[in-house]
């Protein structure tokens, strides 16, 4: 609870050495330096320079199939995207998938959380079983959720007595892409959340019982408030992870029925098209989007913490 | 120090054999010259047929050497599209989906077929096929092997003649009614999609847009979403706006549904079992106007060569040796994919793989290609986005917003 006091002790400790900077511990620093340099420059390498071309050919009129026509066009294909109902309907789209898929696995993660923070004998099984779908790779579970609620090869329209397919409807669509996601990360979600269990003390919540909260309040009024930065922090992962969704909605729909999201748009633009420019500026804006919604989160997250240590 | 110095060594010794492997795998100057195909993976087995074939029959000279591609053509375009965009040099022919030709040779990512190459790339090549071969008065490209669409119906459901025209083909449907009274038809957000609209326009006497890029559509066109709505709200399946190539055949085998249009591939799914094929009828594929011929969209693979290649003309010859006419039979009877001479589906062995081969030939002898266009992959997203799902077509309405999309890509703008 005390990060300012962590900062403040990490600071010390980093300045001590510093006055009486010995030979050895001079050498000891330059090699430390010598040995992050490689993996600094390869960071640099594969996520900046991408990022910066980016950003630079979204600044280009730039079609591969036309590379003589390349020309700098400045913010125009933003423009481009920002005017667009595609671009919003898309948004709109990869909004509904984010909010529904995070909030399901919210609700069901802490479930699981919960069960296997309590589970006494068989933990490791009982973590091992939940965390399976969380090792099975998107483009394969997207396939056998696919193939289990498309109507010629799937079970489930016939064991709703639909008689519907459910890739025919917008809705139905949505309904499939989002348990996809569900079933996927759910187990990623529990997992953080099980950390955060972990730091609520025991004493408190015996206490309560003694005073005679009921198991409901326990937990609305004790372990959620001091899990909240668990809580926020898996929901931040999840959220900027939800946002990009693609594998999914790729191999299920490819953005059929009015569930394109963001980051097909992208590729539309970028790998069907070939239309680096635009197709740029679509990945861009998606990055830009990640980064608001991380600092909305962070910036929340900071309050709240701000606020507990405050209260308490 | 004594780690360090034996380490070092043993490095130096690595090095050293690496080279000396690297210089005798590339200065083996007597071994055949590496050709490289790029081209889908056919499980028939095939193209590796056509590719030893001709390694052998080149007298050492060159060996063709099979690189396998997926399945999906948008995915062979993205994987191929994206190689050469960055010069790779790897690639010597491809095997290039009949609608890349206008882009690949548009970016100078494949050299023309001029003089000699020409007259072999065309010689004995359906007319109609020529078409997805040449842009600018230049042939990029030689028709390796092709496909088109065919009508298959149930002969129990549907007693009588099968249908002439689509409006008749509906009636028929309605008529039949029930579960079994239904048309299957590829109605997914896919190029399949395009392939229905195409054909359709083109049989109803209009096109999408003309040789000069520029968009035609009109009434043609408006009849064409005319006849996908009324398919889709009067007979479609229930899954109409998801069915491809594979689910609809299994849709229309699982449900004895009255009638489908689809590839030849059906058939020899359909021939496994002896009793569904006694009650398959196959016809010509239905037209729009009574008394006029369908134009039917026409697949298939065509051969291109690669500018960043580094053995050309050897690259020419290797090509032009898997053109001829014992491959393209071969590629018949093992992949199903139908030859593209003219003069092969008179030989018994065309007439044993494709039973049916005298309707495949009138249809692509009257066959239409897709938009020859550089930017193809626009034009085809900008339909899918205009006209899915069928079920919500609206005529007129649907056919302008394809107007609207048709003209921002034209401007490289997001639809």
């Amino acid at each position: 609870m005390s990060t300012e006091a962590v900062t403040a002790d990490t600071r010390q400790t980093a300045q001590k050495p510093k006055k009486g900077l010995s030979d050895r511990a001079r050498s000891e620093r330059r090699t430390a330096w010598m040995l992050c340099a490689p993996a600094v420059i390869v960071m640099l390498l594969v996520t900046g320079y991408p990022i910066i071309y980016a950003v630079y050919l979204s600044l280009q009129k730039f079609d591969l199939r036309f590379p003589d026509d390349k020309e700098f066009v400045g913010l125009s294909n933003y423009v481009d995207v920002l005017t667009s109902t595609t671009w919003w309907t898309d948004v709109f789209n990869t909004v509904v998938i984010t909010v529904g898929s995070v909030g399901i696995e919210l609700v069901l993660g802490m479930l699981i959380a919960l069960v296997m923070h309590r589970a006494i004998f068989g933990r490791g099984a009982v973590r091992t079983a939940v965390l399976i779908p969380y090792g099975i790779i998107t483009v394969v579970a997207s396939f056998a959720w696919l193939y289990a609620f498309q109507k010629t090869s799937g079970f489930v329209p016939a064991l709703l007595g639909q008689n519907q397919d459910f890739f025919t409807t917008r809705e139905g669509s949505f309904l499939v892409i989002i348990l996809t996601e569900v079933w996927k990360t759910t187990p990623f979600m529990a997992l953080l959340l099980l950390a955060g269990l972990a730091l609520v003390p025991d004493e408190l919540l015996e206490a309560a019982k003694v005073d005679g909260a009921s198991a409901w309040q326990r937990f609305w009024r004790i372990t959620v408030p001091l899990m909240r930065p668990a809580i926020l922090v898996a929901v931040l992962f999840r959220t900027l992870d939800a946002f990009r969704v693609f594998d999914s909605v790729f191999i299920m729909t490819r953005g059929a029925n009015k569930t394109e999201t963001v980051s097909i748009l992208g590729y539309n633009e970028l790998i069907t098209r070939l239309n680096l420019g635009v197709g740029s500026a679509v990945s861009v804006l998606i990055f830009i989007c990640v980064i608001i919604i991380a600092v909305v989160f962070v910036k929340g997250l900071g309050a709240s913490t701000a606020q507990q240590t405050g209260d308490t | 120090m004594l780690w360090g110095r034996t380490s070092a060594l043993v490095a130096t010794l690595a090095l050293a054999a690496l080279a000396a492997a690297g210089c005798g795998g590339s200065s083996g100057d007597k071994g055949p010259t590496d050709v490289k195909w790029y081209v889908f993976k056919e499980p028939g087995g095939a193209f590796d047929a056509a590719a030893a074939k001709c390694s052998k029959e080149s007298n050492g000279k060159y060996q063709v050497k099979v690189v396998a591609l997926p399945t999906d053509s948008d995915q062979q375009r993205e994987l191929v599209a994206r190689r050469l965009a960055a010069e790779d040099k790897d690639i010597d022919i491809i095997g290039m989906d009949v609608n890349w030709t206008a882009e690949f040779a548009e970016a100078k990512w494949i050299v023309p077929w001029t003089g000699p190459n020409q007259q072999a790339a065309e010689k004995g090549t359906i007319p109609a096929l020529l078409a997805s071969a040449q842009y600018k008065g230049q042939t990029w490209v030689a028709p390796f092997t092709t496909n088109t669409q065919l009508l298959f119906y149930h002969k129990d459901v549907v007693k009588g003649p099968p249908p002439q025209t689509w409006d008749e083909m509906i009636q028929q449907a309605q008529k039949i009614g029930g579960d079994k009274g239904k048309i299957v038809v590829q109605g997914r957000r896919y190029e399949g999609l395009v392939v229905w609209f195409n054909t359709l326009v083109a049989s109803a006497g209009g096109e999408i847009v003309d040789k000069d890029g520029n968009t035609k559509l009109g009434p043609p066109a408006e009849k064409a979403a005319q006849i996908m709505h009324d398919v889709a709200t009067k007979a479609g399946t229930p899954s109409i706006s998801n069915e491809k190539e594979d689910t609809g055949k299994d849709t229309f085998k699982a449900g004895d549904l009255a009638f489908m249009v689809n590839y030849p591939f059906v058939y020899a799914d359909i021939a496994k079992d002896k009793k569904a094929l006694a009650n398959l009828g196959v016809a010509r594929y239905p037209s729009v106007t009574p008394g006029q011929p369908s134009h039917v969209t026409f697949g298939g693979i065509n051969l291109g060569v690669s500018k960043f290649s580094k053995h050309q003309s050897l690259a020419f010859e290797a090509a032009k040796c898997l053109l001829q006419p014992e491959n393209q039979i071969v590629a018949s009877e093992k992949g199903g994919l139908a030859p593209t001479q003219e003069s092969l589906y008179d030989t018994p062995r065309i007439k044993k793989a494709f039973p049916f081969a005298d309707i495949m030939q009138a249809t692509l002898k009257d066959g239409v290609a897709r938009p020859v266009l550089p930017t193809y992959s626009d034009v085809s997203l900008a339909i899918q986005d205009a006209l899915h799902p069928p079920g919500s077509i609206d005529p007129v309405g649907s056919i302008k917003t394809l107007v609207e999309n048709l003209k921002k890509a034209k401007e490289g703008k997001l639809f």
